[in-house]
């Protein structure tokens, strides 16, 4: 089979083992961008969420706010407002953040990445909190459990599988605008779409075979999440 | 107020035809949304399927990695077809596939498929009850639909098509990377060649928040219009 798929690539005029290589790469970069993304985001989101169920609006209305704008505004115009305003700023340009992980696009782009999709989980976490039934956090407080240990014990676990189909979507989002990486020059598999389409001028090859790319982790993300949600949520579903 | 060195009136042209591009794939995309609802509804297997294919492709591919295909793709097929008119006619035709026309097209075929699901969804909610006595009544079936289905439908559908046209609304910047010279592109030139860009992008956020306070009011009306005779539980 290996030999077939090697006669395969030398007969192949655009899928040779460099341009494959590159399409690896940038699989590689896609993957790491989301992954990093999601994970520092939901680190974030997970205060916010709880904290955006505040009854001080001191503490609510600015997390509110936070998540209007991020999620009003296109992810693209964050991205270029963190990616060329780091640059513009002389405080930052002179330290060491500069230096070692600003001048990179990687960085501003996962910094964009992680503020957006942490204002999406901090909305999807505030309302599955919201949708606690009021029975349970009754219950709990006539046990006499305290605000953190209502928290821990009773909201959170509940909160987390009614926010499970919501955040599905979310990473499945996340996954798609990390295509926008490519515009500020990361070559994350559709910016090695667009390197070989320019290289070669054959849009259908470039931009299909990384298409299908995407729709196959797609396919796996869905599948996985499907999994998680019928070992999660048995309790929730119709009985037959 | 807020100096833009000039740039300001064109970066206000390019808020106007971020609107436009909207508008108009919100136009095809609910437009393609009701055909694949009816698609996907329909008992014919053949329909149903391509309607179902078209919805999961479409949701499992990044919106820019399609945009590039319609756009580079869809130039370089006119052009094998223009090639191919003129060597048959003799001819000498060139068509060119603008940026604003692959924009539109990919945004509407998008959200199309966003738009099939949610049309589908609100169609199932009609109950079949009314449907079969608007026919024994003796309505055609474009009666039924405007006079039945449709003003039912709106109201299950209205909150997924606001979230599909707010997400929209947010897509569009993405024509800016295929070279439309909407208002995230004339920005960010503003921005480079300035040094300046909180400047310019801050505009341009305040313009989009402004476009989502606008439409989530425009929904509440139109959902208060739907909504009018039925009681809240």
């Amino acid at each position: 089979m290996f030999e077939q798929l090697n006669q395969l690539l030398a007969q192949n005029d655009i899928f040779t083992h460099s341009t494959l290589a590159h399409y690896w790469g940038g699989f590689v970069v896609t993957i790491q961008l989301v992954f990093l993304a999601l994970i520092i985001g939901a680190i974030i989101a997970l205060p916010l969420g709880i904290l955006r169920t505040s009854k001080n609006p001191w503490i609510s209305k600015p997390i509110w706010l936070y998540v209007y704008i991020f999620r009003g505004t296109p992810l693209i115009v964050q991205l270029f407002l963190i990616y060329y305003g780091t640059a513009q700023i002389d405080s930052i340009k002179d330290t060491w953040l500069w230096d070692n992980i600003l001048s990179e696009a990687f960085y501003p782009c996962l910094i964009a990445f992680v503020l957006n999709t942490a204002a999406y989980t901090t909305e999807i976490i505030k309302g599955a909190i919201d949708n606690t039934p009021a029975g349970e956090i009754e219950a709990a407080k006539a046990y006499g459990m305290s605000w953190a240990k209502r928290m821990h014990r009773i909201i959170l676990p509940s909160a987390f599988r009614r926010a499970l189909p919501a955040y599905a979507n979310e990473v499945i989002f996340m996954l798609h605008a990390s295509a926008i990486a490519s515009v500020v020059t990361i070559v994350d598999l559709t910016g090695a779409a667009r390197d070989i389409y320019s290289r070669y001028y054959a849009p259908f090859d470039a931009f299909l075979f990384v298409a299908a790319i995407y729709l196959c982790i797609t396919f796996t993300l869905i599948f996985g999440f499907r999994h998680l949600e019928n070992k999660l949520l048995a309790h929730l579903k119709p009985l037959s | 107020m807020l100096d833009l060195h000039g740039y300001g009136p064109s970066i206000l042209k390019g808020a106007v035809l971020t609107v436009e591009v909207a508008i108009l794939s919100l136009l095809l995309a609910v437009f393609l949304g009701l055909l694949g609802a009816m698609a996907k509804l329909s008992p014919n297997p053949i329909l149903k399927g391509i309607a179902t294919t078209y919805t999961t492709l479409i949701r499992g591919v990044p919106d820019l990695v399609l945009m590039m295909l319609i756009f580079f793709g869809g130039q370089m097929l006119m052009n094998s077809f223009s090639d191919w008119i003129n060597d048959t006619f003799d001819s000498d035709i060139w068509i060119n596939v603008n940026e604003f026309t692959a924009g539109v097209i990919t945004i509407g075929f998008i959200f199309g498929a966003y738009m099939a699901e949610t049309f589908r969804g609100a169609f199932q909610s009609v109950e079949l009850g009314q449907i079969e006595a608007g026919k024994a009544y003796g309505m055609k079936p474009w009666q039924i639909f405007s006079r039945i289905m449709f003003p039912q439908m709106m109201r299950h559908a209205l909150p997924g098509i606001g979230n599909n046209w707010l997400v929209l609304l947010k897509t569009t910047a993405l024509v800016s990377i295929i070279g439309l010279s909407d208002m995230v592109r004339l920005a960010s030139e503003a921005a480079k060649a300035t040094h300046e860009p909180f400047r310019f992008l801050l505009p341009v956020i305040i313009g989009f928040l402004l476009m989502t306070a606008v439409s989530e009011w425009g929904l509440k009306k139109l959902e208060q219009k739907y909504s009018a005779g039925v009681v809240k539980g």
